[in-house]
């Protein structure tokens, strides 16, 4: 119940912060139903008091008629036994109280133990502190009471009493007025103010409801197409209606997204021309370095015949060609990547092969970095479906890398295959990464140590191509490294083409990492 | 041996290695001569560079496999999939991608040059395929099909053992006589082109079968 509570009140909170269009209809509901709510009531009190004060007015007036009658009968008496002025004072209130409809005359005596005058309900009704007020102050007084009518049934009333004296006679004669009329006057009025304050309240509130959603479409619509635009949809603009501030909004909208895919598609073909500039090159650069390398090779072989100093320039020559090439055709598939020309040739291919075979082909390095390589392969083919050039390079590019900052120590590769998903681990135990180096071993012509001498002659573009390469199978290619603890490269990849990663069955740091911490 | 390649100095290099390995190379520098000169000279091989002015090289190829079986080994400067493969497509047996080194351009025209040591008389079958060995001849019902020499290498090395699966590696040393390249394109245009011609339903074959995940086998599954 409780959790039922706090989602419905999270349900509002949302609906509150995510919609203009609640939080004003809310806000309008509110304010106006509080100002018609004090309107009203300051109405209907200054209704009621006038009703009030118009019922006292006249009965005042009937009583002061009143007492004049009574005096003047009481004055007319011969003589005063108790008897005649009972009869006279019986006279007076059946007198007075006739043709006055439900108002009641009651004549009280001064002195406790006399007969009063008037219906029972009516003299009971009278309060015993307005009869000290007459009694005592010998004047006119008011106030209000309740009159029972019908069983336990009571109505508000207006009593109003006045001492009479005529020589020794004392009387106190009250009127006693049922409120019935204004009460339901009151209540008339009440229930016209509840109707009309409803109204009033619905009808601004449809308003409000009626001119935010009018201005709050425009800017939906915007946020909507500023989203498309932003995923990509350049061509997306608002629709211009006539010539209002929410046109307006939308022209210049219009006008902010053509500046922006103008600049985009400027960018866009700057970098495309950068991107092919540098293909071209590197194709340009191709046939002449063909020539070279077989006029360096042609030289090279026949250096037995040369003086030592030629055969040496002729060593670097070869040597340092090869490192041309490394470069040219490195730039060439980066460049391909960057114009995202680079295709996917995926093809059902075993993975365990293939990392045997990198594996072997790097033997020759490992004997000269004096390294050994420990393989922890799964005995049965784990077949995936991948581009076989592209992940050949990246796992010779991974174990070349680990060999030269291996620092002779052994270098672990494994590979582990789940249902959906390939790891394969690259580990070494060399001088390691730093920290925040993790993410920087991708970058372009990154170097761990630029006063570091470079064992090989590798290009800098290696773990850069090898990371697109294996972005473009939906791949992942992470590193993990601590200084003087060596580091791990990690290749992750879905084991049918397209498939989204989740998990990867290796883990990225090594299982000794925390131990030697 | 017919180089064709427009430029100057690559070509004369191009020269000097091949005459330093015994052969006897004639050049043309452009691909609107390269069809007359392949019919005057009649090479042994051909290696032609795919970018060539006038008639592009991808169309000298169609033209030469049009009329001969020649080995065909393509200088490109692409190592792109696109490139290759057209390349491949259009009838080149192999390729060498710039810059090559000398030793590996001789041993690619070594390779597309040697002949296997046949027994005489050695007669092969695949399904209703016949192969004859020493005439370098394959038939299916009497008739015969002209295939490459290159695809007929293929072939042959498939139906020599027709109970092997054939990686793709293994195919490319046996038959390209490669050694550590894994470039599976070649292998893959070979067997289409070669399927089209020996097959009878190309998109079903029987001839030469594929297994997933491993490679190719001669004969029916």
């Amino acid at each position: 119940m409780r959790s039922r509570l706090a989602g419905a009140a999270k349900a509002i909170r949302h609906r509150w912060r995510g919609s203009l269009q609640t939080r004003v209809v809310a806000t309008t509901l509110v304010l106006s139903a509080t100002v018609s709510l004090l309107i009203g009531v300051t109405i209907l009190h200054q209704v009621r008091s006038g009703l009030l004060s118009s019922a006292v007015h006249s009965g005042q007036s009937l009583v002061s008629t009143g007492v004049q009658r009574a005096q003047d009968q009481f004055l007319a008496l011969p003589n005063t036994d108790p008897n005649s002025v009972e009869r006279t004072a019986y006279g007076i209130v059946t007198e007075l109280s006739s043709n006055q409809g439900d108002t009641d005359v009651v004549m009280l005596p001064a002195a406790p133990g006399l007969p009063s005058y008037g219906p029972a309900v009516a003299v009971a009704s009278i309060p015993p502190a307005l009869q000290r007020t007459v009694q005592r102050q010998g004047r006119e007084a008011w106030t209000y009471t309740r009159l029972q009518t019908t069983g336990l049934q009571t109505t508000a009333a207006l009593v109003i009493g006045a001492p009479v004296q005529a020589g020794s006679v004392r009387y106190q004669l009250y009127y006693v007025l049922p409120l019935t009329r204004e009460a339901s006057t009151l209540r008339l009025v009440e229930r016209t103010m509840w109707f009309a304050g409803a109204a009033l309240v619905l009808l601004l509130v449809g308003i409000a409801a009626v001119v935010t959603r009018e201005v709050v479409r425009p800017v939906r619509q915007a946020a909507a197409t500023a989203e498309r635009l932003a995923a990509g949809r350049l061509k997306e603009r608002m629709r211009v209606r006539g010539e209002d501030d929410l046109a307006t909004l939308a022209a210049s909208f219009n006008r902010m997204a053509d500046t922006v895919q103008q600049q985009i598609s400027q960018l866009r073909e700057l970098s495309r021309l950068q991107r092919r500039f540098v293909a071209d090159v590197s194709h340009e650069l191709r046939t002449p370095i063909t020539t070279i390398r077989m006029a360096a090779d042609m030289l090279h072989d026949s250096s037995a015949d040369l003086p030592p100093e030629l055969t040496r320039s002729s060593e670097l020559l070869q040597a340092q060609l090869d490192r041309f090439e490394a470069l040219l055709s490195d730039l060439l598939e980066i460049s391909r990547h960057d114009a995202g020309a680079a295709v996917l040739d995926a093809e059902p291919i075993d993975l365990v092969h293939l990392v045997g075979q990198a594996i072997s082909l790097a033997a020759p390095l490992a004997d000269r970095q004096g390294s050994m390589i420990l393989a922890d392969l799964p005995a049965s083919p784990v077949v995936v479906d991948v581009d076989a050039r592209r992940i050949d390079r990246v796992l010779r590019n991974l174990i070349d890398n680990a060999l030269e900052h291996g620092e002779g120590q052994p270098i672990e590769v494994r590979l582990r295959g789940s249902d959906d998903a390939v790891a394969i681990t690259v580990r070494d135990h060399g001088v390691g990464l730093r920290p925040g180096e993790a993410s920087l071993v991708f970058g372009r012509f990154w170097r761990a140590d630029p006063a570091r001498a470079r064992t090989r002659g590798g290009t800098g573009l290696g773990l850069s191509i090898a990371l697109e390469d294996v972005r473009l199978h939906g791949g992942w290619l992470q590193a993990w490294g601590e200084p003087d603890r060596g580091s791990t490269f990690r290749v992750t990849l879905p084991c049918h083409a397209g498939e989204m990663l989740t998990t990867s069955p290796l883990p990225l740091e090594p299982e000794d990492a925390g131990a030697r911490a | 041996m017919l180089v064709v390649d427009d430029d100057p100095a690559l070509s004369e290099m191009l020269g000097i290695v091949l005459r330093n390995e015994g052969f006897e190379p004639s050049f043309v520098g452009d691909g609107d001569g390269a069809l007359a000169a392949f019919r005057s000279t009649k090479p042994d091989l051909v290696l032609l560079d795919l970018m060539l002015p006038g008639t592009d090289g991808i169309d000298v190829c169609r033209a030469i496999r049009a009329e001969s079986g020649t080995p065909i080994v393509m200088l490109t400067a692409r190592a792109d999939t696109a490139d290759v493969v057209i390349g491949l497509e259009s009838g080149a047996d192999d390729y060498v991608v710039k810059p090559f080194k000398p030793k590996e351009l001789v041993a690619r025209i070594r390779a597309r040059l040697r002949r296997n040591d046949e027994v005489a008389g050695e007669v092969l079958q695949i399904g209703d395929v016949v192969i004859d060995v020493a005439g370098h001849a394959v038939s299916r019902d009497g008739r015969a099909i002209a295939l490459t020499p290159l695809e007929f290498d293929l072939l042959l090395a498939l139906a020599r053992k027709p109970r092997q699966v054939f990686t793709r590696d293994h195919l490319l040393e046996q038959v390209w006589g490669y050694r550590h390249v894994a470039d599976t394109r070649l292998v893959n245009v070979h067997v289409q082109r070669l399927r089209a011609k020996v097959e009878r339903d190309p998109e079903h074959p029987d001839i030469v079968v594929t297994v997933r995940g491993v490679g190719y086998k001669a004969g029916p599954l």
